[in-house]
Protein backbone atom coordinates (compact mmCIF):
# COMPACT_ATOMS: atom_id res chain seq x y z
CA UNK A 1 0.00 0.00 0.00
CA UNK A 2 1.62 3.20 -1.15
CA UNK A 3 2.40 5.76 1.71
CA UNK A 4 0.45 9.37 2.47
CA UNK A 5 3.36 12.28 2.51
CA UNK A 6 2.95 14.53 5.46
CA UNK A 7 1.45 17.35 2.68
CA UNK A 8 -1.27 14.76 1.68
CA UNK A 9 -3.90 16.74 2.67
CA UNK A 10 -2.54 20.02 1.47
CA UNK A 11 -2.54 18.49 -1.89
CA UNK A 12 -6.68 16.95 -1.58
CA UNK A 13 -7.15 20.90 -0.33
CA UNK A 14 -5.81 22.24 -3.86
CA UNK A 15 -7.54 19.53 -5.86
CA UNK A 16 -4.36 17.73 -6.57
CA UNK A 17 -4.69 14.57 -8.74
CA UNK A 18 -3.32 11.79 -6.86
CA UNK A 19 -1.30 8.99 -8.36
CA UNK A 20 0.95 6.32 -7.18
CA UNK A 21 4.42 7.27 -7.26
CA UNK A 22 7.71 5.96 -5.45
CA UNK A 23 5.53 3.87 -3.23
CA UNK A 24 3.82 7.14 -2.10
CA UNK A 25 0.44 8.99 -2.87
CA UNK A 26 1.50 12.08 -4.96
CA UNK A 27 -0.23 14.35 -7.18
CA UNK A 28 0.52 14.63 -11.00
CA UNK A 29 -0.76 17.76 -11.57
CA UNK A 30 -3.25 20.75 -9.78
CA UNK A 31 -4.61 23.10 -12.60
CA UNK A 32 -2.41 21.64 -15.60
CA UNK A 33 1.48 20.98 -16.61
CA UNK A 34 1.86 23.51 -18.61
CA UNK A 35 0.81 26.40 -16.24
CA UNK A 36 2.43 24.99 -13.21
CA UNK A 37 5.44 24.12 -15.68
CA UNK A 38 5.43 28.42 -16.43
CA UNK A 39 4.81 28.69 -12.71
CA UNK A 40 8.38 27.96 -11.89
CA UNK A 41 9.89 29.45 -14.88
CA UNK A 42 8.38 32.54 -14.29
CA UNK A 43 8.15 33.13 -10.39
CA UNK A 44 7.68 30.38 -7.52
CA UNK A 45 6.41 26.77 -7.29
CA UNK A 46 6.01 24.29 -4.43
CA UNK A 47 6.74 20.47 -5.10
CA UNK A 48 6.21 17.97 -2.12
CA UNK A 49 9.41 15.85 -2.44
CA UNK A 50 8.99 14.03 0.58
CA UNK A 51 9.40 10.43 -1.18
CA UNK A 52 12.79 10.69 -1.71
CA UNK A 53 14.74 8.88 0.71
CA UNK A 54 16.68 10.81 3.65
CA UNK A 55 19.60 8.82 5.07
CA UNK A 56 22.39 9.78 7.68
CA UNK A 57 25.43 8.17 7.90
CA UNK A 58 27.02 8.66 11.24
CA UNK A 59 30.02 7.90 12.84
CA UNK A 60 33.84 8.21 12.94
CA UNK A 61 34.32 7.16 9.20
CA UNK A 62 31.22 8.87 7.46
CA UNK A 63 33.03 10.83 4.93
CA UNK A 64 35.64 8.06 4.14
CA UNK A 65 33.14 5.26 3.84
CA UNK A 66 30.42 7.72 1.93
CA UNK A 67 33.65 8.67 -0.63
CA UNK A 68 33.70 4.46 -1.04
CA UNK A 69 30.46 4.11 -1.97
CA UNK A 70 30.09 7.37 -4.06
CA UNK A 71 31.99 8.17 -7.32
CA UNK A 72 31.83 12.02 -6.67
CA UNK A 73 34.72 13.13 -4.45
CA UNK A 74 33.45 13.65 -0.68
CA UNK A 75 36.65 14.50 0.86
CA UNK A 76 36.58 17.50 -1.14
CA UNK A 77 33.70 19.17 0.82
CA UNK A 78 33.46 22.00 2.64
CA UNK A 79 31.03 21.74 5.60
CA UNK A 80 27.82 22.60 4.85
CA UNK A 81 28.74 21.94 0.57
CA UNK A 82 26.18 20.32 -1.18
CA UNK A 83 27.52 17.62 -3.80
CA UNK A 84 25.27 15.29 -6.82
CA UNK A 85 26.68 11.95 -7.34
CA UNK A 86 26.28 8.73 -8.01
CA UNK A 87 25.97 4.98 -6.58
CA UNK A 88 27.85 2.83 -9.09
CA UNK A 89 28.11 -1.44 -8.41
CA UNK A 90 31.73 -2.66 -9.61
CA UNK A 91 30.86 -2.98 -13.22
CA UNK A 92 29.83 0.81 -13.32
CA UNK A 93 25.98 0.27 -13.24
CA UNK A 94 24.35 3.04 -11.83
CA UNK A 95 22.44 1.65 -8.39
CA UNK A 96 20.84 5.87 -8.22
CA UNK A 97 21.87 9.40 -8.61
CA UNK A 98 22.06 11.08 -5.22
CA UNK A 99 23.12 14.24 -3.25
CA UNK A 100 25.28 14.38 -0.24
CA UNK A 101 24.90 16.99 2.35
CA UNK A 102 28.27 17.34 4.31
CA UNK A 103 27.25 18.66 7.85
CA UNK A 104 29.64 18.87 10.29
CA UNK A 105 28.87 16.28 12.24
CA UNK A 106 27.15 13.73 9.72
CA UNK A 107 27.04 12.74 6.03
CA UNK A 108 22.89 13.22 4.62
CA UNK A 109 22.18 11.51 1.63
CA UNK A 110 19.32 12.39 -0.55
CA UNK A 111 18.13 9.47 -2.97
CA UNK A 112 15.29 8.60 -5.38
CA UNK A 113 11.88 7.50 -3.51
CA UNK A 114 11.96 4.87 -6.36
CA UNK A 115 15.06 3.32 -5.12
CA UNK A 116 14.79 3.97 -1.23
CA UNK A 117 15.00 -0.15 -0.75
CA UNK A 118 17.55 -1.02 -2.78
CA UNK A 119 19.77 2.04 -1.94
CA UNK A 120 19.75 0.58 1.74
CA UNK A 121 19.98 -3.08 0.82
CA UNK A 122 23.36 -2.02 -1.11
CA UNK A 123 24.38 1.03 1.90
CA UNK A 124 24.18 -2.05 4.00
CA UNK A 125 26.05 -4.44 1.76
CA UNK A 126 29.02 -2.60 1.50
CA UNK A 127 28.76 -0.92 5.27
CA UNK A 128 32.67 -0.63 6.29
CA UNK A 129 34.50 1.35 9.17
CA UNK A 130 32.78 3.14 12.03
CA UNK A 131 29.60 4.12 10.76
CA UNK A 132 26.29 4.01 11.78
CA UNK A 133 23.59 4.36 9.10
CA UNK A 134 20.18 5.97 9.87
CA UNK A 135 17.26 5.88 7.79
CA UNK A 136 15.20 9.33 8.59
CA UNK A 137 13.25 9.15 5.93
CA UNK A 138 9.21 8.58 8.02
CA UNK A 139 10.59 11.73 10.22
CA UNK A 140 11.05 14.20 7.63
CA UNK A 141 9.00 15.80 4.95
CA UNK A 142 10.86 17.60 2.14
CA UNK A 143 9.66 20.33 -0.05
CA UNK A 144 11.32 21.84 -2.99
CA UNK A 145 10.34 25.57 -3.42
CA UNK A 146 11.51 26.45 -7.29
CA UNK A 147 11.81 29.22 -9.54
CA UNK A 148 13.20 32.69 -9.76
CA UNK A 149 11.45 34.10 -7.14
CA UNK A 150 11.85 31.53 -4.72
CA UNK A 151 14.14 33.95 -2.73
CA UNK A 152 11.96 37.12 -2.25
CA UNK A 153 9.54 34.29 -0.82
CA UNK A 154 11.68 32.49 1.79
CA UNK A 155 13.61 35.73 2.85
CA UNK A 156 10.44 36.39 4.51
CA UNK A 157 10.31 33.91 7.20
CA UNK A 158 13.63 32.93 7.53
CA UNK A 159 15.98 34.04 9.89
CA UNK A 160 19.18 33.98 7.96
CA UNK A 161 20.22 35.93 5.23
CA UNK A 162 19.46 33.63 1.89
CA UNK A 163 21.75 35.45 -0.84
CA UNK A 164 24.79 33.84 1.40
CA UNK A 165 23.83 30.70 0.71
CA UNK A 166 25.52 29.56 -2.68
CA UNK A 167 24.22 27.20 -5.25
CA UNK A 168 24.71 23.85 -3.62
CA UNK A 169 25.04 25.00 -0.15
CA UNK A 170 23.39 24.11 2.51
CA UNK A 171 22.41 25.67 6.20
CA UNK A 172 20.43 25.28 9.26
CA UNK A 173 17.76 28.13 9.65
CA UNK A 174 14.39 29.25 11.29
CA UNK A 175 11.87 29.23 8.72
CA UNK A 176 8.64 30.68 10.17
CA UNK A 177 10.31 29.78 13.62
CA UNK A 178 10.60 26.14 12.88
CA UNK A 179 14.40 25.12 12.90
CA UNK A 180 15.26 23.15 9.52
CA UNK A 181 18.29 22.11 7.04
CA UNK A 182 17.81 24.54 3.74
CA UNK A 183 19.55 23.73 0.59
CA UNK A 184 20.01 25.82 -2.29
CA UNK A 185 19.36 22.69 -5.12
CA UNK A 186 16.96 21.50 -7.30
CA UNK A 187 15.98 19.85 -9.91
CA UNK A 188 14.13 22.36 -12.75
CA UNK A 189 17.15 24.65 -13.71
CA UNK A 190 15.51 27.62 -11.88
CA UNK A 191 16.78 29.17 -8.74
CA UNK A 192 15.36 27.45 -5.53
CA UNK A 193 15.58 25.30 -2.13
CA UNK A 194 14.72 22.55 -0.68
CA UNK A 195 13.79 22.19 3.26
CA UNK A 196 13.94 19.07 5.26
CA UNK A 197 11.23 19.46 8.09
CA UNK A 198 10.21 17.31 11.13
CA UNK A 199 6.64 15.70 10.12
CA UNK A 200 4.86 17.56 12.66
CA UNK A 201 5.49 21.00 11.10
CA UNK A 202 5.15 19.93 7.54
CA UNK A 203 1.59 21.68 7.74
CA UNK A 204 2.92 25.25 9.39
CA UNK A 205 5.44 25.37 7.02
CA UNK A 206 3.24 24.67 3.97
CA UNK A 207 1.06 27.85 5.06
CA UNK A 208 4.01 29.91 6.24
CA UNK A 209 5.29 28.94 2.53
CA UNK A 210 1.75 29.83 0.44
CA UNK A 211 1.17 32.91 2.69
CA UNK A 212 4.86 34.08 2.01
CA UNK A 213 4.20 33.49 -1.79
CA UNK A 214 1.43 34.64 -2.43
CA UNK A 215 1.99 38.10 -4.28
CA UNK A 216 3.87 35.93 -6.55
CA UNK A 217 0.88 33.90 -7.48
CA UNK A 218 2.80 30.80 -5.49
CA UNK A 219 1.29 27.62 -6.60
CA UNK A 220 1.01 23.68 -5.85
CA UNK A 221 3.55 21.88 -9.00
CA UNK A 222 2.72 18.19 -9.52
CA UNK A 223 5.26 15.00 -10.75
CA UNK A 224 3.75 16.05 -14.41
CA UNK A 225 5.39 19.67 -14.77
CA UNK A 226 8.54 18.30 -12.71
CA UNK A 227 9.43 15.98 -15.51
CA UNK A 228 8.79 18.24 -18.11
CA UNK A 229 10.97 21.14 -16.04
CA UNK A 230 13.27 18.74 -15.52
CA UNK A 231 13.90 17.02 -18.96
CA UNK A 232 14.11 20.99 -20.65
CA UNK A 233 17.54 20.79 -18.61
CA UNK A 234 18.09 17.20 -19.18
CA UNK A 235 18.69 15.99 -15.41
CA UNK A 236 19.04 12.40 -15.56
CA UNK A 237 15.97 10.66 -14.04
CA UNK A 238 16.22 7.24 -13.02
CA UNK A 239 15.15 4.52 -14.01
CA UNK A 240 14.62 6.26 -17.27
CA UNK A 241 18.02 7.76 -18.67
CA UNK A 242 20.02 6.05 -16.23
CA UNK A 243 19.65 2.78 -14.75
CA UNK A 244 22.18 -0.40 -13.62
CA UNK A 245 22.50 -0.98 -16.93
CA UNK A 246 23.89 2.48 -17.72
CA UNK A 247 27.39 3.64 -16.54
CA UNK A 248 27.91 7.11 -15.58
CA UNK A 249 30.49 7.83 -18.14
CA UNK A 250 27.91 7.14 -21.33
CA UNK A 251 25.11 9.36 -19.24
CA UNK A 252 27.50 12.16 -19.68
CA UNK A 253 27.76 12.31 -15.60
CA UNK A 254 31.90 12.26 -16.09
CA UNK A 255 31.45 15.16 -14.03
CA UNK A 256 30.94 13.47 -10.79
CA UNK A 257 33.19 10.68 -11.79
CA UNK A 258 36.30 11.50 -10.27
CA UNK A 259 38.18 8.35 -11.40
CA UNK A 260 41.29 9.86 -9.42
CA UNK A 261 40.32 10.59 -6.13
CA UNK A 262 42.42 9.81 -3.25
CA UNK A 263 40.35 7.10 -2.45
CA UNK A 264 39.07 3.55 -4.44
CA UNK A 265 35.36 3.32 -4.93
CA UNK A 266 33.16 0.91 -6.07
CA UNK A 267 33.54 0.87 -9.55
CA UNK A 268 35.91 2.62 -10.14
CA UNK A 269 38.10 0.28 -11.92
CA UNK A 270 35.39 -0.92 -14.21
CA UNK A 271 34.56 3.31 -14.90
CA UNK A 272 39.12 3.40 -15.77
CA UNK A 273 38.28 1.08 -18.10
CA UNK A 274 35.26 2.61 -19.91
CA UNK A 275 36.90 5.54 -20.09
CA UNK A 276 40.49 3.99 -21.62
CA UNK A 277 38.56 2.28 -24.30
CA UNK A 278 36.22 4.96 -25.37
CA UNK A 279 32.50 5.42 -25.08
CA UNK A 280 30.18 3.03 -27.07
CA UNK A 281 27.71 5.29 -26.72
CA UNK A 282 26.43 8.84 -24.95
CA UNK A 283 23.31 10.33 -23.64
CA UNK A 284 22.21 12.82 -25.78
CA UNK A 285 19.68 15.43 -26.38
CA UNK A 286 17.51 15.37 -29.39
CA UNK A 287 14.55 17.63 -30.70
CA UNK A 288 11.95 16.84 -33.41
CA UNK A 289 12.32 18.64 -36.53
CA UNK A 290 8.29 18.55 -36.94
CA UNK A 291 6.06 18.82 -34.29
CA UNK A 292 5.68 15.19 -33.27
CA UNK A 293 6.19 14.28 -30.00
CA UNK A 294 8.98 11.41 -28.25
CA UNK A 295 8.11 9.62 -25.44
CA UNK A 296 10.08 7.20 -23.24
CA UNK A 297 10.29 3.87 -25.37
CA UNK A 298 10.17 5.36 -28.56
CA UNK A 299 12.85 3.53 -31.32
CA UNK A 300 15.51 5.09 -32.00
CA UNK A 301 17.13 5.21 -35.96
CA UNK A 302 20.73 6.00 -36.46
CA UNK A 303 21.60 5.89 -40.03
CA UNK A 304 18.16 3.50 -40.95
CA UNK A 305 19.19 0.90 -38.14
CA UNK A 306 16.89 0.62 -35.02
CA UNK A 307 20.21 1.89 -32.64
CA UNK A 308 18.22 2.02 -28.81
CA UNK A 309 15.12 3.74 -27.29
CA UNK A 310 14.04 7.18 -26.10
CA UNK A 311 14.83 7.23 -22.63
CA UNK A 312 13.02 10.24 -22.00
CA UNK A 313 10.80 12.46 -24.47
CA UNK A 314 8.12 15.07 -23.82
CA UNK A 315 7.12 18.21 -25.58
CA UNK A 316 8.81 21.17 -23.70
CA UNK A 317 6.32 23.78 -22.60
CA UNK A 318 9.24 26.11 -22.18
CA UNK A 319 11.13 25.56 -25.56
CA UNK A 320 7.17 24.83 -27.65
CA UNK A 321 9.52 21.53 -29.35
CA UNK A 322 9.43 17.88 -28.74
CA UNK A 323 12.58 16.63 -27.14
CA UNK A 324 13.83 14.12 -25.31
CA UNK A 325 16.92 12.11 -24.26
CA UNK A 326 18.54 9.06 -25.54
CA UNK A 327 21.57 6.34 -25.93
CA UNK A 328 22.93 6.83 -29.31
CA UNK A 329 26.46 4.96 -30.72
CA UNK A 330 29.15 7.30 -30.36
CA UNK A 331 29.31 8.64 -33.98
CA UNK A 332 25.87 9.60 -34.25
CA UNK A 333 26.37 11.86 -31.05
CA UNK A 334 28.19 15.00 -32.40
CA UNK A 335 25.76 18.12 -32.11
CA UNK A 336 23.84 18.65 -35.40
CA UNK A 337 23.69 15.03 -36.45
CA UNK A 338 20.03 14.07 -37.62
CA UNK A 339 18.50 11.08 -36.49
CA UNK A 340 15.16 9.56 -37.05
CA UNK A 341 12.35 8.50 -34.12
CA UNK A 342 9.51 5.84 -34.84
CA UNK A 343 6.60 7.73 -33.48
CA UNK A 344 3.73 4.99 -34.00
CA UNK A 345 5.58 3.53 -37.40
CA UNK A 346 6.18 6.90 -38.87
CA UNK A 347 9.79 7.69 -39.13
CA UNK A 348 10.21 11.20 -37.90
CA UNK A 349 13.42 13.65 -38.46
CA UNK A 350 14.70 14.62 -34.98
CA UNK A 351 18.89 16.18 -34.75
CA UNK A 352 21.20 15.89 -31.55
CA UNK A 353 21.52 19.08 -29.81
CA UNK A 354 23.32 21.07 -27.12
CA UNK A 355 21.86 20.92 -24.27
CA UNK A 356 20.41 22.06 -21.56
CA UNK A 357 17.15 22.17 -24.13
CA UNK A 358 16.27 25.17 -22.56
CA UNK A 359 19.10 28.03 -22.43
CA UNK A 360 17.48 30.60 -19.45
CA UNK A 361 17.06 28.99 -16.33
CA UNK A 362 18.45 31.00 -13.60
CA UNK A 363 20.16 27.73 -12.01
CA UNK A 364 22.18 25.18 -14.29
CA UNK B 1 -15.08 13.14 -11.45
CA UNK B 2 -16.76 15.93 -9.80
CA UNK B 3 -18.40 18.15 -12.52
CA UNK B 4 -17.53 16.79 -15.37
CA UNK B 5 -19.68 17.91 -17.81
CA UNK B 6 -22.21 15.56 -20.37
CA UNK B 7 -24.71 17.60 -22.54
CA UNK B 8 -27.96 15.42 -22.44
CA UNK B 9 -28.48 16.23 -26.27
CA UNK B 10 -25.62 14.55 -27.86
CA UNK B 11 -24.41 10.80 -28.15
CA UNK B 12 -21.56 9.03 -26.68
CA UNK B 13 -19.04 5.80 -27.17
CA UNK B 14 -17.50 3.94 -24.42
CA UNK B 15 -14.21 5.24 -25.81
CA UNK B 16 -15.22 8.72 -24.97
CA UNK B 17 -16.02 10.69 -27.95
CA UNK B 18 -19.47 12.80 -28.44
CA UNK B 19 -21.63 13.16 -31.63
CA UNK B 20 -23.48 15.19 -32.51
CA UNK B 21 -26.07 14.71 -35.85
CA UNK B 22 -27.80 17.24 -37.82
CA UNK B 23 -28.99 15.95 -40.44
CA UNK B 24 -27.18 13.78 -42.77
CA UNK B 25 -24.27 15.27 -40.98
CA UNK B 26 -22.44 14.89 -37.76
CA UNK B 27 -20.07 16.90 -35.65
CA UNK B 28 -17.78 14.53 -33.44
CA UNK B 29 -15.11 15.61 -30.57
CA UNK B 30 -13.87 14.01 -27.14
CA UNK B 31 -15.75 14.51 -23.84
CA UNK B 32 -14.92 16.50 -20.96
CA UNK B 33 -14.07 13.76 -19.20
CA UNK B 34 -11.39 12.68 -21.60
CA UNK B 35 -9.87 15.74 -22.10
CA UNK B 36 -9.82 15.87 -18.27
CA UNK B 37 -8.27 12.55 -18.49
CA UNK B 38 -5.47 13.97 -21.17
CA UNK B 39 -4.50 17.67 -19.55
CA UNK B 40 -2.77 19.66 -21.52
CA UNK B 41 -3.21 19.06 -25.29
CA UNK B 42 -0.65 20.38 -27.71
CA UNK B 43 -1.19 18.85 -30.76
CA UNK B 44 -4.36 16.95 -33.02
CA UNK B 45 -3.46 14.67 -35.88
CA UNK B 46 -6.96 14.70 -37.88
CA UNK B 47 -7.70 12.98 -40.52
CA UNK B 48 -8.02 14.69 -44.04
CA UNK B 49 -11.37 15.52 -45.75
CA UNK B 50 -12.71 12.77 -48.10
CA UNK B 51 -11.34 10.08 -45.83
CA UNK B 52 -14.48 7.47 -45.45
CA UNK B 53 -13.68 5.40 -42.33
CA UNK B 54 -16.23 3.13 -40.50
CA UNK B 55 -17.67 3.69 -37.11
CA UNK B 56 -15.02 2.63 -34.60
CA UNK B 57 -12.47 3.21 -36.83
CA UNK B 58 -9.28 5.66 -35.89
CA UNK B 59 -9.91 9.20 -36.55
CA UNK B 60 -7.04 10.42 -35.99
CA UNK B 61 -4.27 10.98 -32.41
CA UNK B 62 -4.17 13.52 -30.14
CA UNK B 63 -0.87 14.52 -27.74
CA UNK B 64 -1.38 15.91 -24.90
CA UNK B 65 2.23 16.76 -22.62
CA UNK B 66 2.03 13.41 -21.10
CA UNK B 67 0.20 11.01 -23.04
CA UNK B 68 -0.57 10.19 -27.16
CA UNK B 69 -4.33 8.93 -27.53
CA UNK B 70 -6.08 7.56 -30.57
CA UNK B 71 -9.89 8.96 -30.80
CA UNK B 72 -12.51 6.54 -33.07
CA UNK B 73 -15.27 7.78 -35.35
CA UNK B 74 -18.49 7.51 -33.62
CA UNK B 75 -20.07 6.58 -37.07
CA UNK B 76 -19.66 5.62 -40.31
CA UNK B 77 -19.24 7.84 -43.09
CA UNK B 78 -17.02 10.87 -44.99
CA UNK B 79 -14.58 13.37 -43.37
CA UNK B 80 -15.91 16.69 -44.79
CA UNK B 81 -14.25 18.89 -42.37
CA UNK B 82 -11.65 19.30 -39.70
CA UNK B 83 -11.30 22.16 -37.08
CA UNK B 84 -8.77 24.36 -38.82
CA UNK B 85 -8.25 26.65 -35.30
CA UNK B 86 -6.62 23.63 -33.48
CA UNK B 87 -4.13 23.86 -35.78
CA UNK B 88 -2.93 26.82 -33.50
CA UNK B 89 -5.19 26.58 -30.88
CA UNK B 90 -4.83 22.43 -29.78
CA UNK B 91 -5.99 23.51 -25.97
CA UNK B 92 -9.36 24.47 -27.01
CA UNK B 93 -10.38 20.92 -26.57
CA UNK B 94 -9.25 21.48 -22.87
CA UNK B 95 -11.43 24.57 -23.23
CA UNK B 96 -14.52 24.19 -24.62
CA UNK B 97 -14.44 19.97 -25.72
CA UNK B 98 -18.09 20.60 -26.65
CA UNK B 99 -18.06 23.71 -28.54
CA UNK B 100 -14.86 25.60 -30.37
CA UNK B 101 -13.04 22.42 -29.10
CA UNK B 102 -14.88 20.23 -32.04
CA UNK B 103 -12.51 18.02 -33.98
CA UNK B 104 -14.47 16.39 -36.99
CA UNK B 105 -17.57 17.29 -39.41
CA UNK B 106 -18.52 13.64 -41.13
CA UNK B 107 -21.41 12.76 -43.87
CA UNK B 108 -22.96 9.90 -42.61
CA UNK B 109 -23.35 6.90 -44.75
CA UNK B 110 -25.81 4.71 -42.19
CA UNK B 111 -28.32 7.15 -39.50
CA UNK B 112 -29.41 3.84 -37.87
CA UNK B 113 -25.76 3.27 -36.53
CA UNK B 114 -26.36 6.35 -34.02
CA UNK B 115 -28.44 3.42 -31.73
CA UNK B 116 -24.90 1.90 -31.40
CA UNK B 117 -23.85 4.83 -29.17
CA UNK B 118 -24.58 5.77 -25.84
CA UNK B 119 -27.25 8.26 -24.34
CA UNK B 120 -25.71 10.93 -21.32
CA UNK B 121 -26.81 8.60 -18.82
CA UNK B 122 -25.28 5.60 -19.98
CA UNK B 123 -22.27 7.22 -20.70
CA UNK B 124 -22.17 9.05 -16.96
CA UNK B 125 -21.99 5.26 -15.48
CA UNK B 126 -18.56 4.81 -17.31
CA UNK B 127 -17.21 7.92 -15.92
CA UNK B 128 -18.09 7.04 -12.22
CA UNK B 129 -16.84 3.49 -13.35
CA UNK B 130 -14.19 4.61 -14.24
Amino acid sequence: MAKQTPFYSKHLEHNGRMVEFANHFLPVQFKGIIPEHQRVRSTVGVFDVSHMGRVEIRGKDAMMFTDYITTNDVLSLAEFQVQYSTFCVPDGGIVDDLLVYRMPDYILLVINGARHEEDMKWIMQNKRGDVQIVDRTSEIAQLAIQGPKTENVLQKICNIDLSKIGFYWTAEAKIAGIDMLISRTGYTGEDGFELYIENKYADKIWDAVFAAGKEYDIEPIGLGARDTLRLEMKYCLYGNDITLKTNPLEARLGFVVKLDKQNNFIGQDALKKVKADGLKRKLIGFEMMDNSIPRHDYDIICDGNKSGKVTSGTIGPSVHKGIGMAYVPTEFAATGTEIEIDIRNKPAKAKIVKTPFYQFGTRK
Amino acid sequence: MADTLIPKELKYTSTHEWLKIEGDTAVMGITDFAQKELSDIVYLDLPEPGKILNQGDVLGTIEAVKAVSDFYTPISGTIIETNQELKTAPDLVNKEPYGKGWMVKIKVTNNSEVTNLLNAEAYEKITVAH
